[in-house]
């Protein structure tokens, strides 16, 4: 294994709860992208015929795809990416190759030494086994599956086969494509029926050698009135040598039950982070995706909600901050299926020295339903003249009896508000932090403490420009 | 040592349009001063001038507190030399708690030292004078949960710029029309309060129509303004009369101010129908 690709932490210490046990054979593939390269990938992990063809038909599909021209710019070669690293023990990067202004950040966050280690992509070894150990007992008591999705395609090919690639097929666009020829990683969860989990469920607990890659695809399935929180990513900057991050969601949320995914994502600024979200609400069922985007390069993510039948409700709240040299193009799409369905999008946006945030949403209300509700809110706020804010709200309506409401606002800091904190004795920095904060509080406070925590001081971190 | 404030030949524009023309007043620590003067005649432009709004360009003039050059610091300095204005209209910051404000506030104000990212004062310490002074102030508890100034009715936007007073300590603050918008009973309480927590403890600056808010602070000074001028200085006998009486006497007596008067309000009224 080349030593510019990032080493994953050492397996053995993890295995005792059911991670991925394999710790030999290394494997280094060729860079770009090929039926050898998505067949190898299948070789290596052993995957059933059903998978490999799965991969090979997405290739296809991924190459007869255009790049998209809309959203922002993607200026990627293809062929100049690995597209899977197998983890290693032994060889991998040290904590002296990390670039000093990595470690700093850590350092202002806070992050424990394993963690920064972890998210340096140096291995090392995690005492989150305690932790995790109790918890995962008590979900395998409930019935709950949580593990990692190669993981999964082995020891649950039923749900797999049903479920898999079928909320977001590979025919979806050219990003889900990709994924779904080289995907590798990322978490499978499981929640029976009437089963209620009152704890975020961490991706952060399952940290192992293919949780966190580039293209890891995540699959979530809460069945009948059952209600589960699903907490992704990590506030500290993901710092990766590859350029491109495409991830792909899909959750399935079935009659009367509940499911909040939250993402909190500060990638480093050479990152592509191209990702699909999709979920299906059934009847009374609710999905709420939070999604924080900060950092990369490009960022082009719009979690969907499909309500597919009456009385699902879709609620997606979305929070990006650009700084110099980022773009955010985030939003949500909501697709009414069914007829009494309600859905609401609230985005809050910053822009900074010359960062660039869109909003871009789709509301779809489909023939038949009628009597669906719909409400999107989005506020930006750009902080100096240098940066950009734009809205494309897209809105397609084929019934009658519905109400759809749309506001969306622009603002700078206002020259009176800072004025009014700083005769309080406020400094600017202070001032202009605190303005920020406040106006992505309503999101904040939907976190779980600890994100909401980091949350504010990363906001912070942004405001001082030390970060990103 | 008493503390001085010093405003000298004081002019202010706001764009190219004068507003104040040569302002002198002297407030000594410990005394209160009202100020009157019909609508527009620049009461809140000489606070928001010596609080350092930079839409307001001072073009002649000086400010010193205890000798020091007021004008040569920025907004959140002069707050930290013990400069304080309650607005006439505070500005709402959304989804910043009252706390938290106050509790940036009042660390920075207390220790005028303090660097950027520095320790604030403790939770607990806080959270208990805080309290203590809201219920002072006979404000629920709840207040401080809220957004700054956020949905606040009149009345509660003018007890949370007494909170900050009571605070923040200053050694000179400047009230504008902090009874405006309140009834009867509100503007006694915001009398006693303020009577309490600044009077003779603070160089007091009260902008008022009314006597009732000074009905507690009886002020030794009562200025006039009329057309960006203090036309008139008298004693609290002053301030009743104006409030029974009314401006017409000012404006007889001091006919060029009053039409300068005029003139800004003309614009202004321009500028409303524009
Ligand atoms: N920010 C401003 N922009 C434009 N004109 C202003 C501004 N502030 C004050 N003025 C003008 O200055 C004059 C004095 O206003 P102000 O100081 O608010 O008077 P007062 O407080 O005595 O009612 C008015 O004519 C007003 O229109
Ligand atoms: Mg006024």
């Amino acid at each position: 294994m080349s030593t510019d690709a990032p080493a994953k932490p050492e397996l053995g210490e993890i295995n005792k709860y059911n991670f991925r046990t394999e710790t030999t054979g290394v494997f280094k593939a060729e860079k770009g992208l090929s039926r050898d390269t998505v067949n190898q990938i299948s070789d290596i992990k052993n995957e059933p015929d059903w998978m490999r063809e799965f991969r090979l038909r997405s290739l296809e599909i991924f190459e007869s795809k255009p790049t998209p021209t809309w959203g922002g710019a993607i200026d990627l070669d293809f062929q100049d990416i690995y597209y899977y690293l197998k983890p290693t023990s032994g060889q991998g990067r040290t904590w002296e190759d990390v670039p000093q202004e990595i470690k700093d950040t850590f350092d202002k966050l806070g992050i424990p030494e394993a963690e920064k280690k972890f998210l340096a992509g140096v291995k090392a070894q995690f005492e989150s086994e305690v932790v995790y150990g109790s918890l995962e007992e008590d979900l395998a008591k409930k019935g709950v599956i949580f593990t990692d999705t190669d993981t999964a395609v082995r020891e649950h090919p039923e749900l797999l086969r049903e479920y898999f690639g079928k909320i977001i097929p590979p025919e979806d666009n050219k990003f889900a494509a990709l994924n779904s020829a080289v995907w590798s990683g990322g978490s499978f969860i499981y929640i029976p029926k009437g089963v209620s989990i009152d704890f975020p469920l961490q991706a952060y607990f399952r940290i192992n050698a293919e949780s966190m890659g580039q293209f890891e695809r995540t699959l979530i399935l809460v069945d009948e009135g059952a209600n589960v929180h699903y907490v992704e990513g990590c506030t500290a900057p993901m710092y990766s040598t590859e350029s491109l991050h495409s991830a792909v969601v899909e959750v399935v949320v079935k009659r009367n039950a509940r499911c909040r995914y939250t993402t909190i994502q500060n990638w480093a600024n050479n990152i592509y982070n191209l990702v699909t979200k999709r979920a299906y609400a059934y009847g009374d069922a609710t999905m709420e995706w939070v999604d924080g985007n900060l950092g990369s390069k490009l960022t082009m993510k719009y979690p969907a909600v499909h309500m597919m039948e009456p009385g699902a409700r879709g609620e997606i709240l979305s929070i990006a901050f650009s700084s110099a040299g980022q773009h955010q193009d985030a939003g949500a799409k909501l697709v009414h299926e069914a007829p009494h369905t309600t859905g609401q999008i609230v985005s809050k946006s910053i822009s900074k020295n010359g960062g660039r945030s869109s909003y871009r949403g789709l509301v779809s209300v489909m023939p038949g339903a009628h009597h669906s509700k719909n409400s999107v809110v989005c506020d930006a706020l750009i902080l100096d003249s240098e940066s950009r804010s734009d809205t494309y709200p897209y809105i397609e309506v084929a019934e009658q009896d519905v109400q759809i409401g749309h506001e969306a606002s622009v603002s700078r800091i206002g020259e009176e508000q800072m004025f009014y904190l700083l005769s309080r004795g406020l400094t600017e920095q202070e001032a202009s932090t605190m303005i920020v904060n406040g106006f992505i509080e309503p999101l904040v406070k939907e976190l779980p403490m600890e994100y909401a925590i980091e949350m504010n001081r990363l906001i912070q971190l942004q405001m001082e420009g030390s970060v990103g | 040592m008493t503390h001085v404030l010093k405003i000298e030949n004081l002019h202010v524009s706001v764009g190219d349009k004068p507003i104040l023309r040569g302002v002198n007043l002297t407030i000594n620590h410990g005394e209160t001063h009202a100020l009157m003067g019909p609508n527009g005649s620049g009461k809140s432009t000489l606070g928001l001038a010596v609080m350092g709004h930079p839409g307001y360009e001072i073009t002649e003039g000086t400010i010193t507190l205890d000798g020091e050059d007021v004008l040569a610091m920025a907004p959140d300095e002069r707050a930290r030399a013990g400069i304080f204005m309650a607005f006439q209209r505070p500005m709402a910051i959304p989804g910043v708690k009252m706390a938290d404000f106050l509790r940036h506030a009042t660390t920075n104000v207390r220790r005028p030292d303090r660097k950027e990212g520095e320790e604030l004062i403790p939770m607990r310490e806080f959270r208990k004078e805080l309290k203590e002074k809201m219920e002072h102030l006979r404000m629920d508890s709840e207040f401080a949960r809220r957004y700054v100034n956020d949905g606040f009715s009149g009345g509660e936007m003018k007890r949370a710029e007494i909170l900050q007073l009571a605070m923040l300590q200053p050694k000179f603050a400047i009230l504008d029309e902090t009874d405006s918008g309140l009834d009867a009973d509100a503007v006694r309480l915001a009398s006693e309060s303020i009577a309490d927590i600044g009077h003779q403890k603070m160089g007091l600056l009260i902008i008022t129509h009314h006597d009732k808010l000074l009905e507690h602070n009886p002020p030794e000074f009562t200025h006039v303004m009329l057309g960006g001028r203090l036309v008139e200085t008298g004693g609290p006998e002053l301030a009743e009369e104006l409030h029974r009486h009314g401006y017409d006497r000012i404006r007889k007596a001091y006919p060029d101010a009053a039409a300068a008067n005029e003139e800004m309000l003309g614009e202004e009224t321009e500028e409303a129908l524009a």
